[in-house]
């Protein structure tokens, strides 16, 4: 009895007996959770267009950083490098399509699957060798990332915002309200969608797979830079990094592979479900639930809605 | 037999030729050494019995294959090895025998996606769809409109194509091929799996856009009736080998064609 209170009643005693740290804690969910879905729009951008579950987006979001901190290290201005960054990480796309999707094009999935674990090893070994392996310190005053806190005295307590965080939120909120229009509304993103739907009919009506490949992943890579710095900016730039990764798995599997606003609500709900966990039901078990709870949460979604939130459902006649 | 003296009477030169062509899948011969024509402004059909290789020389056509030997000459430039996507730069247009179409894409979008190599703003302005972009979409927005017209097919613009039944889906297959402004059209089986009345329309489709457009049509299909209606000229194929080539009357009475879907007594 006294389990189940403590259980199913006490955590919803607290948020209301002491709501300032509801508040606080449900801030830092969200943006822990926007983090998680710009990590998973990477993956979907590249799932979309080519159906390729992308295992290197992670390690991109690290390397992206690490250029970008690396370059500045080594003398460059803050916005050069962020210039080049960008520049490197269109080169990446441009050799990621040569080099690994065009040789095994029509190949089942599973190897190019495979492959995209080959572009993580080479990543993670060429940016040790380049930039060498130790922690970095994101340059956020360099880029004029605004710093420090903002308080509120609200709700009978104080709920403190960092000013970093609401920046990761607008620039977020910017790039994906971009990226949904250029993807419904112009003949790039059709073709985008085209390719996704179909090979052979994008081929028929003169859509090059080619440059299609190279801009999704262009984009992913823009998409890892913006993450990877913000991300780094709250710990250290270092390989460490792309755990977080595979917290983009149960935001994919929410939101489903496919879906752009999937990611986000994904994101969004995962982000803010393992912190509620974590702060609420966490002692319970004696701590320690942020490495696991996240999936436990895709795992409960998928017995009710196993195509996702937004997934469109596969019917196929058989 | 179409009536002579219509508008399409403007068949003339030589638009594409393919001669000597052989494709091979590993030890399957799929095509051996077919050589025949598609003349400006004409229909020419492709018929043949199921693994004839008819879409195989569809593929070959518009560069899905390369054929191990022959030589395709289209607007009198020849290529060894020609992209999908230069064959539709060329102006080859195509629909296929399963539709293939962007199913998650309403008709509208699938159209324009037909737009697409006509459509040149760079990335730039397409980040942004501002500027030249936005003229450019309504521009080419304006096209799009009156093929939907042209095809009839104005109440489902707005319908994700995956939604509609199958002689539409067809119907808005056509509509993204002529999007292209082709000045060739390949029509992989445009009438199979229909009902009479769909046949019927699509038939007239066929022809309309023939006429209208002026556009040269090269079509595979497997109902006869349809074939000697629609067609001016008519290649037969058989086990990969080109058995027949004429006019509709021509190879009817032709004794290889008729073995070829009879049968004959060994």
């Amino acid at each position: 009895m006294g389990l189940l209170y403590q259980i199913f009643i006490d955590p919803f005693v607290q948020m209301g007996t002491a709501p300032d740290l509801f508040v606080q804690t449900l801030w830092e969910g969200l943006v822990g959770g926007m983090l998680y879905a710009l990590i998973a729009l990477g993956f979907v951008l590249i799932f979309k267009a080519s159906g390729v579950f992308n295992f290197a987006q992670g390690i991109m979001v690290v390397f992206a950083a690490l250029t970008l901190v690396g370059l500045y290290n080594v003398g460059v201005p803050a916005f050069l490098a962020l210039g080049l960054s960008i520049a490197v990480m269109f080169v990446l796309a441009f050799t990621v399509e040569r080099v690994v999707l065009r040789p095994l094009v029509n190949q089942p999935d599973i190897i190019l699957f495979m492959a995209t674990f080959g572009i993580t090893y080479f990543l993670i070994g060429f940016g040790e060798f380049v930039f060498g392996g130790d922690p970095k310190v994101m340059i956020t005053d360099q880029l004029y990332l605004p710093k420090g806190t903002i308080t509120y005295k609200a709700l009978g307590g104080v709920v403190s915002l960092q000013k970093l965080d609401i920046a990761a939120a607008i620039i977020a909120s910017i790039m994906v309200a971009g990226l949904a229009v250029f993807f419904s509304k112009t003949r790039i993103g059709r073709a985008l969608r085209a390719v996704a739907d179909s090979h052979s009919a994008a081929l028929s009506v003169g859509i090059s797979l080619e440059q299609i490949w190279v801009i999704v992943w262009f984009a992913a890579g823009l998409v890892a830079l913006v993450t990877g710095i913000f991300w780094g900016a709250r710990s250290d730039v270092s390989f460490a990094l792309d755990v977080i990764a595979l917290k983009a798995l149960p935001v994919l599997i929410l939101g489903g592979f496919t879906s752009i606003p999937g990611a986000i609500v994904g994101g969004l709900i995962i982000g803010i479900g393992e912190k509620l966990g974590e702060f609420y039901w966490g002692p319970l078990i004696g701590g320690g639930t942020d490495a696991w709870f996240a999936y436990v949460i895709a795992l409960v979604f998928l017995l009710f809605r196993p195509q996702g939130l937004f997934g469109e459902r596969i019917i196929e006649r058989v | 037999m179409r009536a002579t003296g219509g508008p399409e009477a403007a068949v003339g030169d030589v638009l594409l030729s393919v001669e000597n062509v052989s494709l091979s899948f590993g030890g399957v011969k799929a095509v051996s050494d077919v050589s025949f024509d598609i003349r400006k402004g004409e229909i020419r059909a492709i018929i043949g019995p199921n693994g004839a290789g008819k879409t195989s020389m569809l593929n070959v056509i518009n560069g899905f294959y390369h054929p191990q030997h022959g030589r395709i000459t289209f607007k009198g430039e020849t290529r060894a090895r020609m992209r999908p996507h230069e064959a539709a730069y060329g102006g080859i247009a195509r629909t296929f025998q399963n539709v293939a179409l962007f199913r998650g894409m309403t008709a509208l979008d699938n159209i324009m996606a037909g737009r697409t190599l006509k459509m040149h703003t760079s990335f730039f302005w397409q980040l942004f769809r501002y500027g030249p972009a936005m003229r450019e979409e309504v521009d080419h927005r304006h096209r799009v409109e009156e093929i939907i017209d042209f095809l009839k097919i104005q109440e489902i613009r707005r319908v994700p194509v995956g939604r509609l039944p199958y002689g539409l889906q067809k119907r808005v297959e056509l509509g993204r091929a002529l999007a292209m402004e082709p000045e060739l059209l390949l029509l992989d089986e445009p009438m199979a799996g229909m009902n009479l009345e769909e046949k019927e329309d699509m038939s007239r489709f066929v022809l309309d856009v023939n006429d209208h457009y002026g556009t040269t049509i090269a079509l595979i299909e497997h109902d006869m009736g349809v074939v000697m209606d629609l067609s001016d000229r008519v290649v037969v194929l058989d086990h990969g080998i080109k058995i027949a080539d004429g006019t509709p009357d021509e190879v009817k009475r032709n004794q290889a064609v008729i073995d070829a879907y009879l049968g004959v007594a060994h």
